[in-house]
């Protein structure tokens, strides 16, 4: 089992070149920011470096952080231009039974990650759940279709803050 | 002379008897074998997430309760241990065993669902009858206890929303008592029973190393020979008092982690939960279960993931907050929703037939992996 | 069987209007999809198991929509869904009853304000007989429910032109 100072410690010292930044100084649990470009070779080094092998991704968690700025469209609804959005990843490793938070943070308004399905199976649709609530793309994804709203839904990401609900879909009224 | 073959597409549900509800699967099949399997979910998905974001922390229980509307409780206290970390309240001693001996009938009552729907889905009718007669005993010990037989919001914030009923402790007795000798005839029935073995056994085989990085968990997980549950392994509530086995797939009838083995760990856990049941029962220490709630709910700016086992796998909350009375962001890291994507890597290679059998001892609950 | 056996044992005679005895076949014989959405399909086979048993009023389900006669519609009914339910209810052959089982299916229920993929009401798709109330209706609820149905069947008269309901 390593701590988290550990790891990161592991981590820095294989990836020199790459910003890995750790937030240890928050409340519950402790994180580590990796850039979107680099995740997925982080976290292939993380699978299988010897001494951390995290073999199962546990959880990934798409976030809309919400903190650019606000402005109105034409409708004179309030929209979000700029900010950031942020996956979290919840790793762990059941044979040494510790565990790892990662986030990565990208722009709001052209969201891309690289994915990590290629590490873990299991993250397969986490990412199609991103991408079809969120409008993350995931880069190199096998198959990025929207997963819980239907396949032609065209009135954008539901779970974005500042999502405007359709008045009809399919001919059906949707407010209530 | 050389024949002209091609692939053949099969459409499965969204309406069909045994697929659990509103999943369609689409079936490539090359004559009777499966070559491909894609789920197709979100026909029940219900914006559980959005609506984390507009409710207040209290009201966000009964929400939780109608994503697996099987296990409502597991699902309360999921989420409750969450935001308990969040707010860092010690509940009461008396609170603590009353959430065990709760979520645990829940999983002897999920079990029992699963158990009697996947012998529905094979041709066994019977054994339905029986497990949903047991199940209306538990769903009795609910009632008297909150009033709701299905979704409860039943575990709050720092307590329960109601002390248990001076007969609960002797009702849930007489329960186990009548339980027991009904849990070996199921076996008679079902379990030992040859046809079902012939086709359960040795179908759908999910070696480990695949299970792991697939994510699955639960009693799919253990079933593949690993002893991994979050009750002992990463504990939580009271857990950590009593004395309990976790069952794994050994192969008896076939290969480790077929879905005969899926099968009866599931019997074997709900043995085990009456030991666990037995023992919080007998050791239910007094005091005031409403004591601990919290006036107002409005935890520091931060983020959590709280985690319990659910009788279908690891349910995980990812809780962040904003400092302000609703959460920020709630993500569900749902145990079906993960377990399902496994159908294709398990059907591939099998008959048509074999997928009822499969899908039946994965064991999803739609409203969870859509949510 | 016990008590019409001896009373027709004879070859008696019954004198009835064809609509009464058509009415009685159809309401002690409803034949229901075996159709489930969300949380209240688990209190409609609830219904049907061994404590509340369904049977005992004709209801059986059958996997089948062109072989029944009611829907129960038990659930919440998603945007994705409901194009499906509907397909559903158009391939039901004639005469056929829609019961709404819970909140979520007469109103949208719990999901009525921020659901963004909830249909609010099944009744916006397809025509419903009874609305069954509860989140999720008790069994019993279920029963009643079936019960006021078997009446509003009892008493339809298929000379008179029936209201078409838009």
């Amino acid at each position: 089992m390593k701590s988290f100072e550990e790891i990161v410690e592991i981590l820095k010292n294989y990836f020199s070149d790459t910003s890995i930044e750790p937030k240890s100084d928050v409340k519950f649990e402790p994180y580590i920011i990796i850039p979107p470009q680099e995740i997925d070779k982080v976290c292939l080094f993380l699978r299988d470096n010897s001494e951390l092998y995290f073999d199962s991704l546990v959880n990934l968690s798409a976030v809309d952080d919400f903190n650019g700025q606000k402005i109105k469209d034409e409708q004179g609804n309030e929209i979000m231009q700029g900010g950031t959005m942020s996956v979290y990843y919840h790793l762990e490793s059941i044979k040494y039974r510790h565990k790892l938070l990662l986030r990565v943070i990208t722009e709001r308004d052209n969201p891309v990650v690289n994915s990590v399905t290629s590490v873990w199976n299991s993250s397969n649709w986490h990412e199609r759940e991103a991408f079809d609530l969120f409008g993350i793309k995931f880069l190199n994804h096998p198959d990025l279709r929207r997963i819980l709203m239907p396949y032609d839904w065209e009135f954008g990401y539901p779970l974005r803050k500042d999502y405007q609900n359709p008045e009809f879909y399919q001919g059906m009224k949707v407010p209530y | 002379m050389s024949v002209r073959t091609e692939e053949m597409v099969l459409n499965m549900g969204p309406q069909h008897p045994s697929t659990h509800g509103v999943l369609r699967l689409e079936l490539t099949l090359d004559g009777e074998i499966i070559t491909k399997v894609v789920p197709h979910i979100g026909y029940l998905h219900r914006c559980f997430e959005k609506h984390c974001e507009v409710m207040s922390y209290p009201q966000v229980i009964p929400y939780t309760d109608r994503m697996d509307y099987l296990a409502a409780m597991g699902n309360e206290l999921g989420y409750v241990i969450g935001v308990e970390k969040l707010l860092r309240i010690q509940v009461p001693e008396r609170v603590e065993y009353i959430r065990v001996i709760m979520a645990e009938l829940q999983r002897i009552a999920s079990h029992l669902v699963a158990i009697g729907t996947y012998g529905a889905d094979i041709g066994a009718f019977t054994p339905f009858l029986y497990c949903f007669r047991d199940r209306e005993r538990i769903l009795n010990l609910f009632e008297i206890t909150c009033g709701a037989r299905l979704l409860y919001n039943y575990i709050w914030v720092g307590g329960l929303s109601h002390d248990l009923h001076p007969d609960f402790v002797r009702l849930t007795k007489e329960f186990i008592k009548e339980f027991k000798p009904n849990l070996r005839e199921l076996n008679n029935l079902l379990t030992y029973n040859k046809i079902f073995i012939d086709r359960t056994a040795n179908v759908g085989i999910l070696p480990l190393e695949t299970a792991i990085n697939f994510g699955v968990t639960g009693p799919m997980l253990r079933a593949s020979g690993l002893k991994w549950d979050l009750r002992k392994d990463d504990t939580y509530s009271v857990y950590n008092k009593f004395d309990f086995d976790i069952p794994i797939g050994e192969g008896k009838m076939g290969t480790v982690g077929d879905s005969w083995d899926r099968y009866y760990v599931r019997v074997l856990e709900m043995e085990e939960s009456l030991k666990i049941i037995e023992q919080a029962i007998e050791t239910l220490p007094d005091g005031d279960v409403t004591s601990a709630i919290p006036k107002k709910i409005k935890p520091p700016v931060g983020h959590v993931y709280s985690r319990v086992e659910n009788p279908r796998g690891e349910l995980g909350y990812f809780i962040i907050s904003d400092g302000s009375t609703s959460p920020f962001r709630v993500k569900v890291r749902a145990p079906s929703f993960v377990n399902l994507q496994i159908m294709d890597e398990l059907c591939r290679g099998h008959l048509v037939a074999d997928v009822i059998a499969i899908l039946g001892s994965v064991d999803i609950v739609l409203g969870e992996v859509d949510r | 069987m016990g008590l019409l056996d001896k009373e027709f044992s004879d070859g008696n005679i019954l004198i009835t209007t064809t609509e009464d005895l058509f009415n009685w076949a159809r309401l002690s014989s409803l034949w229901q999809v075996g159709f489930g959405l969300a949380c209240c399909a688990i209190e409609m086979m609830a219904t049907s198991a061994s404590h509340y048993d369904f049977d005992r009023f004709g209801v059986i389900p059958r996997p089948s929509p062109r072989q029944s006669d009611v829907i129960i519609v038990s659930g919440t009914v998603t945007l994705k869904m409901a194009l499906r339910v509907k397909r559903l209810y158009e391939q039901m052959p004639d005469p056929k009853y829609v019961i709404s089982m819970g909140s979520c299916s007469n109103c949208g229920g719990p999901y009525w304000e921020h659901g963004y993929h909830v249909l609010k009401g099944v009744d916006r798709v397809i025509p419903v007989d009874v609305y069954v109330p509860g989140c999720p209706p008790r069994p019993e609820a279920l029963l009643e429910g079936l019960l006021k149905l078997q009446e509003k069947i009892r008493y339809e008269s298929i000379t008179k032109k029936k209201n078409e309901v838009v």
